[in-house]
């Protein structure tokens, strides 16, 4: 059985295309057969940050109404070779991801893979219920910012009443907190919220923080998970909350500013 | 206050703000988020009965239910304008 999670935030912009394809890259890294799967129907993006926009050629809704095999439409990763990549169609109506479509591909996946990583679109329409319908675990992506805040803790409210888990009575969704874009400078300066600030008001557990970084877009640009840039910042906090998704313990890095200026160094010491 | 800590601004930040902002809205929000489906409009229907009688404002009825265990509590609280 494979374990379903869901990457979710509600508000857009935020990183969840970014957060799935670094969580996914670090779980097949780690020798667990992963697939990523996108959800955002008409607005396919999961391809071209995985470098893998040019060998689509059948979707997730083709296999939903029969016209591929699952095989047919999955695509292996280049990079590590228990990574597959289930592309989204660009063409089709959101509508076209059914409930029993979904249930029906994902019980094929389950038969095969370990963790099947959902990529949720923004909002909480159609698309995102069916991207967190079936899932076991959601990590929820939060910018310290009020909008993306106040739209978490809408989707947690979703998460906690529309979800198959919370319909069927069952163990409710396993809830993660992944605080991204995180700039410890202007968290001092009192001009953003901080990861204890974000934490008290969604009281979830915090999976990771992941501080604001150049890196992200160049490796975007590249089409290449952030999480294989294993010499930043923000690869090493994505592979420090893989890390804990696993149940490793690992302390949380990159929350305070390392590089003091000059400066600050001088009037911190009085 | 220290003088470097006038330039900060630490005393009424901006990220202060938001967050204070943020816990009043996300507090509220959880509030109605247990509430039944009918109850906005059951809100609304109260509301029309009292305007035949007294004119009032829509906030000055107030539909809340309380779960306790298996049972529930409607509460209605309605506020008269001053004669």
């Amino acid at each position: 059985m494979a374990r379903i999670i869901v990457v979710t935030s509600g508000k857009g912009g935020v990183g969840k295309t970014t957060t799935s394809a670094s969580i996914s890259t670090g779980l097949a890294k780690r020798g667990h057969k992963t697939v990523v799967v996108d959800f955002d129907v008409g607005l396919r993006n999961l391809d071209l940050i995985m470098n893998c926009e040019r060998r689509v050629v059948y979707d997730f809704v083709n296999v939903i109404q029969g016209e591929a095999s699952l095989n047919q439409a999955l695509i292996r990763d280049k990079r590590v070779d228990t990574l597959y990549i289930l592309p989204t169609s660009q063409t089709r109506e959101k509508e076209a991801l059914t409930k029993e479509g979904v249930e029906k591909v994902i019980n094929e996946l389950s038969e095969t893979f370990d963790y099947i990583v959902c990529d949720s679109p923004a909002g909480i329409e159609h698309g995102a219920l069916m991207a967190l319908y079936y899932a076991d675990e959601a990590i929820v992506v939060t910018n310290p910012e009020v909008s993306s805040v106040r739209d978490s803790d809408r989707i947690l409210g979703i998460l906690q009443s529309k979800s198959r888990r919370a319909e069927m009575g069952q163990e409710p969704v396993k809830e993660h907190l992944l605080l991204t874009r995180y700039n410890p400078d202007r968290v001092e300066r009192g001009e953003m919220l901080s990861v204890a600030d974000v934490e008290e008001i969604l009281a979830i557990p915090l999976l990771g923080v992941i501080p604001e970084s150049q890196v992200v877009l160049n490796s975007s640009n590249q089409g290449m998970p952030v999480i294989l840039e294993t010499e930043s910042d923000a690869g090493q906090a994505y592979d420090d909350a893989v890390a804990r998704l696993l149940g490793e313990e690992r302390e949380h890095r990159f929350m305070t500013n390392q590089k003091k200026g000059f400066f600050s160094r001088m009037f911190k010491g009085g | 206050m220290s003088f470097l800590d006038y330039f900060r601004g630490k005393k009424s930040s901006s990220a202060n703000v938001a967050k204070e902002r943020l816990q009043i809205i996300v507090a509220h929000e959880r509030g109605q988020r247990d509430q039944p489906d009918y109850l906005p409009q059951m809100q609304q229907e109260i509301l029309a009965v009292i305007r035949k009688y007294v004119q009032i404002s829509d906030d000055m009825v107030q539909v809340e239910v309380d779960r306790n265990g298996s049972c529930s509590v409607l509460e209605l609280n309605v506020t008269l304008p001053e004669r």
